[in-house]
C-alpha cells in the first residue's frame, strides 16, 4: 500500500520546473541528502560484512553452508517426518521448522478460540463470568511468558511416572512422559478417506456459493446441509467401506520403561502449547472485546427492528464490522505467538531455535546458524502477515 | 507511481556514488585487535569462561567466590600473569553458548569441561592446550529402577544437554548397539538435572565426572547409580582462541608445570623451600632458578612457584576439588603411577 496509489492521499503536486544545480533548489538538496544517507547505510553494512569475513578468516572459523549436508548425529525427541541421527543437518533443521510450525499453527487456532470465548465472556451480563474473564486476562497478561512456560512444564513433570500413570479414560494415560492417546493403525485406506473428505469440503463450499448466488437471484433460500452431509461424510465413509473398513485400534500399553503404541503428546510440546495459548488468548480476548464494543449499540437495535434473529444480527451485522477492528491487531498477536514459540528452548521442545543452536554449536558456524533462524522466522512471519493483510482487505469496508 | 520510480532512481544513483566514495577507506580498517595476551595484560584481568555451576569443577561457594578444578586453572593463569589469583572475571557459560563466547572474544579462555575434538580444534577455530581431565561418558539412573548396565536402557527416555559431544556419542552408541531411546534435550544444566530427578527421564547422560558432581549435589546421593559403562573418550581441557600462540603456550605450560610439580613431589607446602634449596636440576628449572623458562613464556621466571604455593600441584588440585565429589584419580594419575597424565619435559 504505497501512498501514491491511494487516491485519498494523491495530490496534484507542484508544477514541473527545470532542475537548477544550486543549494537553493529544494530538489537538489533532496538528492544530496539521500545520496549521503544511502552512502552511510551502505558503508556501515559493507564495513560490518568485511569485518566479519576478515575476523572469521583470522580466527580460522569455517564459513559457508556446506555443513548442511553433513551427518547431524543429534537426537530429536519428536518429529513430524521420519528422522534418524544419521540424517543430515538440513533434515534436522527441517524437523525443527516443522516443529515450530506445528506449535504455531495449533497455538494460533486454539488461542483464537480461547481468546474469543474469554473476550465475549468479559462482555457477558453474568457478573461471575465477566469477572472471571477479567481476572484471567489481567493475571495472564501481567506474568512473563517464560515464567509461565516453566510453571506449566514443572506441573507436567509433577505427574506420576509411567507405571503409576493416571488413566482418566480407557486408553488415555497421563504421566510425566506425556499424554498417551489411543489411535488407529493408519493405512493407505485412511489417507484416501481423508482425501475424499477434503474434496468434499471444497465441493460443499462451491455448492454453498452457487446456492447463495441463486438466492440473491430469486430470493428463495436453499438448503445446503443435505448435500454437504453427503459430500463431507457420506462419500468418505463409502470409500472407507470400499477399502474393507480397516479399523485396528492402536492402544498404548506399558512395556519396559514407557508406553508403546498410540499417539504421544510430549510434556515439552504440551507445556509450550498451553503456555502460548493461555498467554496469547489473554491479549486476543481484549482485542475481541474492543472489536465488539466498537460496533454501535444502534446497529443491534436497528437490525432487531428489521426482524433479524439475534444470531443473524451477530453473524451478519455485528461481526463483519467488529472484524475490521479485530483483524489488524490480531495479526500482531499471531506473529507474537509464533515468535514466542522460540522460548521452547527453555523447556526442551526441539523447535528450529533449539536445533539450529545445537547445529551452530557443533559446527561452530554461529553466523550461518543465526541467519537460518532469522530466515525461518522472517518467512513464517511474512506469510502470516500476507495472509492476514489479504483477509483484512477482503473484509474491509466496501462502499457501494 | 511516478514519484516512487523517481525516488528509486535517486536511491540507486546515491548508492553508486556513495559506494565509490566511502568504500576504499573503510576496507583498510584493521578488523582484529592485538593478540589475546596483550589485550589481557592491558585490561588487567583475565576473563575466563566456566561452567554455570558444576560441583567440583566450577561453582560459586556460599560467599559467591568461584571454586573448582576448572576455576583453579583460570586462577593459575592470573597468578602467572600478575601473581594475583583474584584478577579473574568468571563468565558462566552453558554447553551451547560457550563456543560463541570464546569465538567472539567475550572470554579469553574456556576452562569448562570441554572435550577436545578434531572439529573443535579446526573448524571452530580453537586451540586446546592440553588434557587436564581424562573423562568418559556414562549414564546415571535412579537406583530404584534396578538397571545395572547401559544395555538395559532400550526404550528408555534419556535426558541430555544439547551442543555437547555427549549428545552425539549418545546417538552413536545407540546406533551401534541397536538401542532405541527418546531424547529430552534441555540446555541449562540445572533444568536438565531437574527433569531427570523429577522422573521425566529414566537416565541422565553426561561425562562421568559430571554425573559424579550432580550425584553428590543431590539430597540423597545413594538414590542414584552411575552405571559402569563408559561409552566414549572425553579428554577435557582448557582451550583458547586460535591466533595467539603465546597465550596458548602459557596455558599449556601451566598445566604441564602443575603435572611436573606433582611428579617432582613439589607441593604447596614445600615449594618455597624447594625454590631456595632443591638441588635437583628439574626442580631448579620448575622453580625458575635456572633455565629462564618463564621469560620464554613472557611471564615471571618464578611463575610456577607462585602458582603451586597458592593452589598446589596437579594432585592437590584434584584432591581438593574432585575428591569431595567422589572422583578417583583413575586415568588421571601420573604416567609413572599407572595413569595418563604426562608432561613433556619442562625445560
Amino acid at each position: 500500500m504505497s501512498a501514491s496509489t491511494d487516491p485519498r492521499f494523491a495530490s496534484p503536486g507542484p508544477p514541473k520546473r527545470p532542475l537548477r544545480l544550486s543549494w537553493g533548489d529544494e530538489r537538489v538538496r533532496g538528492i544530496v541528502w539521500q545520496v549521503l544517507v544511502v552512502g552511510i547505510v551502505v558503508s556501515v553494512v559493507y564495513w560490518l560484512w568485511s569485518n566479519t569475513v576478515h575476523n572469521l578468516e583470522v580466527r580460522r572459523i569455517a564459513t559457508g553452508f556446506g555443513f548442511l549436508s553433513r551427518e547431524a548425529g543429534l537426537p530429536i525427541g519428536e518429529s513430524l517426518i521420519p528422522y534418524d541421527p544419521s540424517n543430515t543437518y538440513l533434515r534436522a533443521l527441517t524437523v525443527g521448522v516443522l516443529n515450530t510450525l506445528k506449535v504455531a499453527v495449533i497455538g494460533v487456532i486454539l488461542a483464537t478460540l480461547l481468546g474469543t470465548v474469554v473476550g465475549i465472556a468479559r462482555l457477558s451480563n453474568n457478573w461471575l463470568l465477566s469477572k472471571l474473564a477479567a481476572v484471567y486476562v489481567e493475571v495472564i497478561r501481567d506474568l512473563p511468558l517464560l515464567l509461565q512456560l516453566l510453571f506449566w512444564y514443572t506441573i507436567l513433570q509433577g505427574l506420576p511416572g509411567p507405571r503409576q500413570a493416571l488413566n482418566p479414560i480407557d486408553g488415555v494415560f497421563l504421566s510425566n512422559r506425556g499424554m498417551k492417546l489411543p489411535f488407529i493403525e493408519w493405512t493407505s485406506a485412511h489417507w484416501w478417506t481423508l482425501l475424499v473428505m477434503v474434496v468434499g469440503i471444497v465441493l460443499t463450499w462451491l455448492y454453498a456459493r452457487v446456492a447463495r448466488a441463486k438466492q440473491y437471484a430469486d430470493g428463495q433460500p436453499r438448503k445446503v446441509w443435505p448435500a454437504g452431509l453427503a459430500l463431507i461424510l457420506g462419500f468418505p465413509l463409502a470409500v472407507w467401506a470400499a477399502f474393507g473398513a480397516p479399523f485396528t485400534p492402536d492402544i498404548p500399553e506399558l512395556r519396559g520403561f514407557n508406553f508403546r503404541g498410540g499417539l504421544t503428546v510430549s510434556p515439552e510440546f504440551f507445556a509450550l502449547l498451553i503456555g502460548l495459548v493461555t498467554y496469547t488468548a489473554g491479549f486476543i480476548a481484549e482485542i475481541v472485546r474492543a472489536g465488539i464494543q466498537a460496533v454501535n449499540q444502534g446497529q443491534w437495535e436497528a437490525a432487531e427492528a428489521l426482524g433479524l434473529r439475534r444470531t443473524e444480527v451477530l453473524r451478519k451485522i455485528v461481526l463483519p464490522q467488529a472484524l475490521r477492528v479485530i483483524v489488524p491487531p490480531m495479526t500482531s498477536q499471531y506473529l507474537n505467538l509464533t515468535k514466542n514459540s522460540s522460548l521452547a528452548v527453555a523447556i526442551g521442545y526441539q523447535d528450529i531455535v533449539s536445533i539450529a543452536n545445537t547445529t551452530l554449536n557443533q559446527t561452530g558456524q554461529a553466523i550461518e546458524g543465526i541467519a537460518i533462524i532469522m530466515l525461518v522466522y522472517l518467512t513464517i512471519s511474512l506469510s502470516i502477515s500476507l495472509f492476514m493483510n489479504w483477509y483484512n482487505a477482503k473484509i474491509a469496508l466496501v462502499e457501494r | 507511481m511516478k514519484a516512487l520510480r523517481l525516488a528509486m532512481t535517486r536511491a540507486v544513483g546515491g548508492f553508486a556514488l556513495a559506494a565509490t566514495v566511502t568504500l576504499p577507506v573503510l576496507a583498510q580498517q584493521p578488523a582484529v585487535s592485538g593478540p589475546t595476551l596483550d589485550t589481557i595484560r592491558q585490561r588487567g584481568t583475565l576473563i575466563c569462561g566456566v561452567n554455570t555451576g558444576l560441583a567440583g569443577f566450577a561453582q560459586p561457594d556460599s560467599q559467591g567466590v568461584w571454586r573448582g578444578f576448572d576455576v583453579d586453572y583460570c586462577r593459575a593463569v592470573a597468578i602467572a600473569l600478575w601473581n594475583d589469583p583474584s584478577k579473574v572475571r568468571y563468565v558462566p557459560t552453558t554447553a551451547q553458548n560457550r563456543f560463541t563466547a570464546l569465538q567472539s572474544g567475550e572470554v579469553d579462555m574456556l576452562a569448562r569441561n570441554t572435550t577436545w575434538t578434531l572439529s573443535r580444534d579446526t573448524s571452530l577455530g580453537f586451540d586446546f592446550t592440553g588434557i587436564n581431565f581424562y573423562d568418559g561418558q556414562g549414564f546415571m539412573v535412579k537406583t530404584s529402577t534396578g538397571v545395572k548396565t547401559a544395555r538395559e536402557l532400550d526404550g528408555a527416555t534419556i535426558c541430555v544437554q544439547p551442543g555437547t559431544t555427549t549428545e552425539q556419542n549418545l546417538t552413536d552408541w545407540a546406533r551401534s548397539n541397536r538401542i532405541n531411546f527418546t531424547p529430552v534435550v534441555i540446555e541449562r544444566l540445572e533444568e536438565v538435572v531437574q527433569a531427570y530427578v523429577a522422573g521425566r527421564c529414566d537416565a541422565y547422560t553426561t561425562d562421568v565426572s559430571g554425573l559424579a558432581a550432580t550425584r553428590s549435589a543431590q539430597p540423597r546421593p545413594a538414590e542414584h547409580t552411575i552405571l559402569p559403562d563408559v561409552i566414549s573418550k572425553e579428554p577435557l581441557g582448557p582451550l583458547v582462541r586460535h591466533g595467539d600462540q603465546a597465550f596458548a603456550d602459557l596455558v599449556r605450560w601451566i598445566h604441564n608445570g602443575l603435572l611436573t610439580a606433582e611428579e617432582l613431589g613439589i607441593n604447596a607446602g614445600n615449594v618455597r623451600q624447594a625454590a631456595q634449596g632443591d638441588t635437583r636440576p628439574d626442580a631448579q628449572r620448575l622453580t625458575g632458578r635456572t633455565g629462564d623458562l618463564g621469560r620464554m613464556l613472557g611471564v615471571d621466571n618464578a611463575f610456577m612457584v607462585n602458582i603451586v604455593a597458592t593452589l598446589g600441584n596437579y594432585g592437590e588440585l584434584f584432591e581438593r576439588n574432585l575428591g569431595p565429589i567422589g572422583l578417583q584419580r583413575g586415568p588421571n594419575a601420573l604416567w609413572n603411577r599407572g595413569g595418563l597424565q604426562y608432561s613433556p619435559p619442562f625445560r
